[in-house]
């Protein structure tokens, strides 16, 4: 049985294949009037973010009710966090509360493997700071599956802010493994060379036409300006440089995708066109979170005989 | 009179040329002869058959905490920490709180050493008020009161000129000014050095640059004042390349190397263990081949630790929140005879050298010697022994150590102090 979940990266590839293959089990769920299993009745997941969010926290919430499970969420804003009490302290406090796993968003780059270091209990990394963010590879591994049926011999583009996107870095691992052609786009600095070297099959490239070129999936990221402690790049140029347009997309294959993993900005990395675009799937990745944490869900609790 | 004579060593005295077996005896705290079969009449004996007998260890690199963060450490516990690590002489740094940028603070550090080091402890005053880059401390006085150096460390000043300054006082001080360097502005807000291993782990990265950059800066203002400028823990291949050209040329440049960055690179931060955090970050493979190959040519004078005591509060958080620094006093000797002895890079008398002669000349101090009339530090160490770290007996206050748990082949057995035993390895408990 694996134990918690905190990256892509370690992960095997007939791991990532069960995942995705049970979250194909879940997708009817999705258009069914009754909804709920109880494959995880009886146990409690903690949903512990420490950093805004509101698609992640609500799809694991939904995942682990669909499955059964009992789910809390907890929030830096709403927790004792903010009257200053240590990341050590509030996991210790969770812990004795005995939860069956933790899910665990966080801005700090990480800080799940800090709370893995301390408890005996499965970790999943909802995000890291910068480092991975697994359930969304998966998702967007079973989105891309959907629409390919295979990843072997794909090229695909993911373009923006790489060097601060866990969403960027748990795909590229994930894509791969399974023999994906992955170029990586961005201005120079938020595309540090070295992430050529980070997994076997990545590109680098500066410039979006040569990203898209021959793509069959197209992979926007969010300007993180969150995670910016400066300027990375002159003010207002993004968009003109790196933003999706439509006439890009003639570029890519006839059929490509466009992905984003949300919540998106129009007008700052994709036109309000591109993101009303007919191949655009980004409404199908919300639903294949769904699917794809209760696959997770299912793998790191269901196994456990006591806990 | 007290005699103390330490009997049939393997005496290696790198500043008179002497490696050979040999009886080192000790009066009146200082040493009074090395040579064959002395006569022990009247004199307590410590036998060191089989061991290496050295000039007493000087660690130019130390975070003693007190005054100030005595929670951390003390100036007791720290020079506790450095005899068991053999070492008979720190230099403290003065980012304490006060800083030691007067001669009041030092003065309050040499007293309190008098009443509660067991080893020597020498202070390292501030290059400027507060360290905070600007204005020049009362280096003249600090000297009077003690002071065997100048440094802003972990607060290096970035003002190019208040350095120039600097450096011209501290010169007609005859004082070296030790650079802890690093642009700020490079390295703001990075966690670990830039490379390969901070792009996997979205970790933000403090790149070698800028470190390279104000050694640069720092060798020209030294040639320029004829200042005596010492680098302190290089880290990078670029910086190590460009002390090496600059004593090529002349310029008054020296440097020291910390076992970390010999031992450490940046690999091992893949679980985020905040004990492998520290500044200068642990670099790539091809920085600690650098550092060494330094210590092999010469190019590096000097072993120190930058011992920087962290109480586990501090370091039981967040990657990004923890502060930088590991404990070192302990451990330095057992991890240079690992790495650079039994390797066969070094022969053991420049090991002891990198100890001794190097700092002692560093700073002009007249130690790092067994010849007659000096202080009689002694560091008495075996080359292996096998014994295993274990940092939760360790005799500092603080627990940052990314070695505990790790079995040595070698490390001291006794520490010599002015003609006293402080310090001697239980060989019970290995």
């Amino acid at each position: 049985m694996m134990k918690g979940l905190l990256g892509i990266e370690q992960l095997e590839r007939d791991e990532i294949e069960a995942i995705l293959a049970r979250a194909k089990d879940f997708q009817p769920l999705q258009n069914q009037s009754f909804k709920r299993l109880d494959t995880l009745r009886g146990k409690m997941i903690v949903n512990l973010f420490f950093e805004a969010s509101t698609r992640t926290r609500t799809s694991f919430e939904i995942a682990a009710k669909r499955l059964g499970a009992d789910a809390v969420s907890i929030t830096a804003s709403g927790s004792s966090v903010s009257k200053g009490e240590s990341l050590v302290d509030t996991l210790n406090t969770l812990a004795a509360m005995r939860p069956n796993a933790i899910v665990m968003r966080h801005a700090a780059s990480g800080a799940p493997y800090f709370l893995a270091r301390h408890l005996p209990i499965p970790i999943i990394n909802a995000g890291d700071g910068a480092h991975e963010h697994p359930t969304q590879a998966l998702l967007d591994a079973r989105t891309i599956l959907d629409n390919r049926g295979q990843l072997e011999g794909l090229r695909v583009a993911i373009i923006g802010d790489i060097a601060h996107s866990r969403v960027a870095r748990s795909n590229v691992h994930l894509l791969s493994k399974f023999g994906v052609d992955i170029v990586l786009c961005g201005p120079a600095s938020l595309l540090p060379a070295e992430l050529g070297q980070i997994a076997p099959g990545v590109t680098l490239t500066n410039d979006i036409r040569e990203a898209i070129r021959g793509a069959d999936v197209i992979m926007m990221l969010r300007v993180q300006l969150e995670r910016q402690h400066e300027a990375a790049f002159p003010a207002g140029e993004y968009f003109q440089f790196y933003g999706l347009r439509l006439d890009h997309l003639a570029l890519a294959k006839p059929d490509a995708i466009v992905m984003h993993p949300g919540p998106i900005n129009r007008g700052r990395e994709l036109s309000s066109e591109v993101a009303d675009f007919q191949r655009s799937v980004i409404l199908n990745q919300v639903e294949n979170g769904i699917a794809v944490r209760m696959a997770v869900l299912e793998r790191m609790i269901g196994e456990q005989t006591h806990c | 009179m007290s005699k103390l004579i330490v009997k049939n060593g393997r005496v290696i005295d790198p500043a008179s040329n002497f490696d050979g077996v040999a009886d080192v005896a000790i009066e009146d705290r200082r040493i009074a002869h090395v040579g064959q079969n002395l006569n022990a009449m009247g004199a307590r004996i410590f036998d060191a058959t089989g061991l290496v007998v050295a000039p007493g260890f000087i660690d130019m690199h130390v975070h003693l905490r007190e005054p100030g963060i005595e929670h951390a450490e003390t100036i007791e516990t720290g020079s506790r920490a450095a005899a068991a690590g053999g070492f008979t002489s720190v230099c403290a740094m003065p980012n304490t709180i006060p800083v030691n940028d007067n001669a009041t603070v030092t003065s309050y550090i040499v007293e309190r050493a008098r009443q509660f080091a067991v080893t020597n402890v020498f202070p390292i005053g501030a290059i400027t008020r507060g360290s905070e880059g600007e204005e020049l401390a009362a280096l003249g006085s600090m000297k009077n009161a003690g002071i065997v150096a100048v440094s802003d460390d972990g607060r290096p000043v970035m003002n190019a000129r208040v350095m120039r300054r600097a450096m011209e006082f501290a010169r007609s001080l005859d004082l070296p000014v030790i650079d802890h360097c690093e642009d700020l502005n490079l390295s703001s807000g990075g966690d670990m050095h830039e490379g390969l291993t901070s792009v996997r782990l979205g970790l933000r990265g403090i790149p070698a640059a800028s470190e390279d950059v104000m050694v640069a800066r720092d060798i020209l203002l030294a040639q320029a004042t004829g200042a005596r400028f010492h680098v302190a823990h290089i880290s990078s291949r670029h910086s190590v390349a460009m002390v090496a050209h600059a004593r090529r040329l002349g310029i008054a440049v020296t440097c020291e190397a910390t076992p970390h960055h010999f031992v450490l690179t940046d690999e091992m931060l893949a679980a985020y263990d905040s004990n492998y955090k520290m500044k200068p970050p642990l670099r790539s493979h091809c920085d600690t081949g650098a550092v060494i190959d330094g210590i092999v040519s010469g190019a590096v004078d000097a072993i120190a630790t930058d011992h920087a005591p962290h109480p586990g509060s501090e370091k039981m958080q967040e990657f990004e929140k923890c502060p930088f620094g590991i404990l070192g006093l302990e451990t330095a000797l057992g991890l240079s005879l690992e790495h650079l002895y039994h390797t066969g890079k070094i022969p053991l008398s420049r090991l002891v050298a990198l100890f001794t002669t190097g700092p002692a000349g560093v700073l002009g101090l007249d130690r790092g010697t067994l010849k007659p009339g000096v202080p009689a530090d002694v560091t008495i160490f075996d080359t292996e022994c096998a014994w295993t770290y274990d940092v939760n007996r360790s005799y500092s206050k603080s627990k940052n150590s990314p070695f505990d748990g790790k079995r040595f082949r070698g490390g001291p057995v006794a520490t010599i102090v002015a003609g006293v035993v402080v310090w001697q390895r239980d060989r019970q408990a290995g």
